[in-house]
């Protein structure tokens, strides 16, 4: 039992990481029809945005203190980070939850990048085949990616959760029996993941723009006809998939230490995602990616994996062979959108 | 390459250009035979790719999977069997075609981006499991590697066992310098002459045909998948020949070789030489391997020496400006090169060569290239 919840949280953490970036992928491919294959190297660039924030805020003064000596007898160095110095408590409480709240220029950013690679690139592609659509994207992710490893190395770079997260919850407790534990910092990403699917899905559904987004993914002609710049609103969307993917990452960096590919090793799993959800439908991938995410938990476990050896490493795509084999357009595609 | 009728003067000017490889490589500091190798196995594997991605216009994201298989077929033969080259190089192409029967016969129930995903699905299934539970055949992490207690069953028994690892060649010694070179190019030159002859071919019209318009293809009665799987099949069987190649040249096979970054590798290939054409897969496995072996090689000191005609501070200012695009960074130029061939010339580089030939021979500019352009089959 204690197995199965830690798995099923598991799964949901990493169905949240799976779903964020289907998300986008996805909302992409309905509005604009295009096959993003840099939607990764939005993610990876979201988390070097948390790197470079905490780098920004972690500046510090190195002063020597002559009284007081290390235990190798050279004078202590302290360090103090600038905003410390400046702010007092409140700048230590900004170093130490520099990871959420580099969110916080993430948003702008991720905004401006996904923007900029709209107008700068992806609409030159619309009408183009899907085949160059994906070369061109995957030459794009190589350059973005190669340009964060000339800056910031190839190595992972280790990020730090606030310490009051730091630790672990007992899950077993709310439910009931205690003894599972979990990292409280997953339990945020979670709940994090389910805020922000639930924001965008949200303002697709309620909102008068979303309303017309959705309207122009099913007929983009009759809604220019109504005389609405429809172009503009698919761009504002290419920039939120930008924002939501680049905040997974952001969120990402204390679970796994960001390094220039973290986004290549997650595009290829949400694309499968994406296709198994039906491509083009954001409650497909967000489905098929939490769908995904537990079934690769639980094919982990030592137990499944006595019976079927092996099985752990390929589940997402075994299930992805059979579900478009069997179901053309994904698990919620829509009728008509890509169905040879 | 409308210019030359005649498919033999074809092939002999190819082959004449190849075999010379070591001449006229020396200036661009390439000609050295392990380098020359590289050219000719990843020369076949984009030319067998571009049977299925150029002629059928399927875009198979998965086709490092069968070098992979290929490199594991023919390290088992040297193990078990014989050092001799031949019979690994058939055996990987026996047991990589079978692979490719197998992932074509499901994959290609699907077309256009579905058949990238699923044929992607295969080879990341393969590679993970050639990590994991199938250990065994593959060694894992390690690699599958030759060891002296190997049983070599038909060498054993036509001679005594020398001391050390053997190496493998063709009858006796092991390849060495030049020779590994010259066979794997005279491999080329086959495999070139298969491909041309399948591209002349009403079996080749027919796979163009697909490309062309599957559906009204099937509405003029004919079944078009056994045609297609029979082109998965030829181009798996390519990339297991390749593999082999890799594994006579250098006997160890690793899981690495599946990747999918392995797979999109051979379609950067294809793409920057020009999908399609006959030569522009192999021009384009030559730019990139020559890139990735020469130019990651750059760093400063060569760089100065390079611009050293400049005057000093504008030669440091071009080396501050040309240096990130080198050395560690030659990804960085790829991406921009394979990014900008995509943007402007979608056809590569034979379609570059073909847009300034017209424009010196002061002809019109060439229409058919358009027809001639990647479009996935849906």
């Amino acid at each position: 039992m204690d197995q199965l919840v830690l798995q099923l949280l598991n799964g949901l953490d990493k169905g949240g990481a799976y779903a964020l970036i289907a998300l986008g992928l996805t909302l992409v491919f309905g509005t604009l029809g295009v096959v993003n294959f840099a939607h990764g190297a939005l993610f990876m660039i979201g988390a070097f945005c948390a790197v470079v924030f905490s780098r920004l805020i972690q500046l510090e003064t190195v002063t020597i203190d002559p009284e007081k000596l290390t235990p190798w007898g050279s004078p202590m160095e302290i360090r103090t980070p600038l905003v410390q110095a400046w702010l007092g408590d409140f700048g230590a409480f900004l170093v130490q939850w520099s990871v959420p709240l580099s969110i916080l220029i993430a948003i702008p950013v991720m905004l401006l990048i996904g923007i900029a690679m709209e107008r700068g690139l992806i609409r030159f592609f619309y009408r183009r085949p899907h085949a160059e659509q994906i070369l061109v994207t995957f030459g794009l992710a190589i350059v973005l990616q190669e340009i964060v490893k000339a800056n910031f190395g190839a190595n992972p770079i280790p990020m730090s959760a606030p310490s009051a997260l730091a630790g672990s919850a007992d899950v077993g407790a709310w439910l009931g029996f205690p003894g599972i534990y979990y990292p409280w910092w997953r339990l945020v990403y979670l709940a994090f993941a389910f805020v922000l699917v639930g924001g965008v899905m949200a303002f697709l559904r309620f909102t008068t723009y979303g309303m017309v987004v959705r309207a122009g993914m099913e007929d983009r002609q009759t809604v220019g006809f109504l005389g609405i710049d429809i172009q503009k609103r698919f761009t504002v969307v290419f920039g939120i998939a930008a924002v939501v993917a680049g905040l997974a990452g952001v969120m990402y960096t204390p679970i796994v230490p960001p390094n220039y590919h973290i986004g290549m090793d997650f595009l290829v799993l949400s694309f499968v995602v994406v296709v198994v959800g039906g491509m083009g439908s954001v409650p497909g991938a967000v489905f098929a990616g939490f769908l995904l995410g537990i079934l690769q938990s639980f094919a982990s476990m030592n137990e499944v994996k006595s019976i079927l050896p092996g099985i752990d490493q390929v589940i997402i795509y075994l299930v992805a062979v059979v579900v478009l084999l069997v179901l053309p357009r994904g698990l919620m595609g829509r009728k008509g959108v890509m169905e040879n | 390459m409308a210019a030359i009728r005649n498919d033999y003067v074809f092939v002999a000017l190819f082959a004449l250009v190849v075999l010379t490889m070591p001449l006229w490589l020396a200036p661009f500091g390439a000609s050295y035979p392990d380098l020359m190798q590289k050219f000719a196995i990843y020369g076949i594997f984009a030319i067998g790719f571009n049977i299925l991605f150029g002629m059928t216009g399927y875009l198979s994201f998965g086709h490092a999977a069968f070098l992979g298989v290929g490199s594991y077929a023919a390290v088992w033969s040297f193990k078990l069997l014989t050092m001799n080259a031949i019979p690994a190089l058939f055996l990987a192409v026996l047991v990589s075609g079978l692979f490719a029967a197998a992932i074509g016969f499901i994959s290609l129930r699907r077309s256009g981006i579905y058949f990238s995903i699923l044929t992607l699905a295969f080879a990341q299934m393969s590679y993970n499991l050639a990590y994991s539970v199938l250990t065994p055949i593959t060694n894992g992490e390690t690699g599958l590697q030759l060891a002296i207690s190997d049983p070599r069953v038909i060498d054993r028994a036509l001679a005594a066992q020398g001391p050390g690892i053997p190496s493998p060649g063709l009858f006796g010694d092991g390849f060495t310098g030049m020779e590994g070179f010259y066979f794997c190019a005279i491999i080329l030159i086959v495999c070139f002459f298969i491909a041309l002859r399948i591209d002349r071919s009403p079996f080749g019209l027919m796979l163009r045909a697909i490309k062309s318009n599957q559906t009204r293809m099937m509405y003029t009665g004919f079944n078009t998948r056994p045609y297609a799987l029979t082109a998965f099949v030829i181009s798996g069987m390519y990339a297991g020949l390749a593999g082999g190649l890799l594994a006579v040249t250098d006997p160890l096979a690793g899981a690495e070789r599946m990747q999918w970054t392995a797979s999109g590798e051979v379609v950067l290939m294809t793409i920057l030489g020009g999908v399609g054409t006959l030569v522009g897969p192999f021009i384009g496995a030559v730019v990139i391997k020559y890139f990735e072996n020469i130019f990651s090689a750059f760093h400063e000191m060569k760089l100065n020496a390079i611009f050293s005609f400049l005057p000093d501070g504008l030669r440091d200012f071009v080396v501050t400006i040309t240096a990130p695009f080198v050395g560690e960074g030659w990804h960085l130029t790829l991406g921009l090169i394979f990014m900008a061939i995509v943007i402007f010339l979608p056809g590569g580089l034979m379609e570059g060569a073909r847009r300034i030939k017209a424009k010196f021979s002061g002809g019109k500019p060439p229409t058919a290239a358009r027809s001639e352009q990647l479009a996935p089959a849906e």
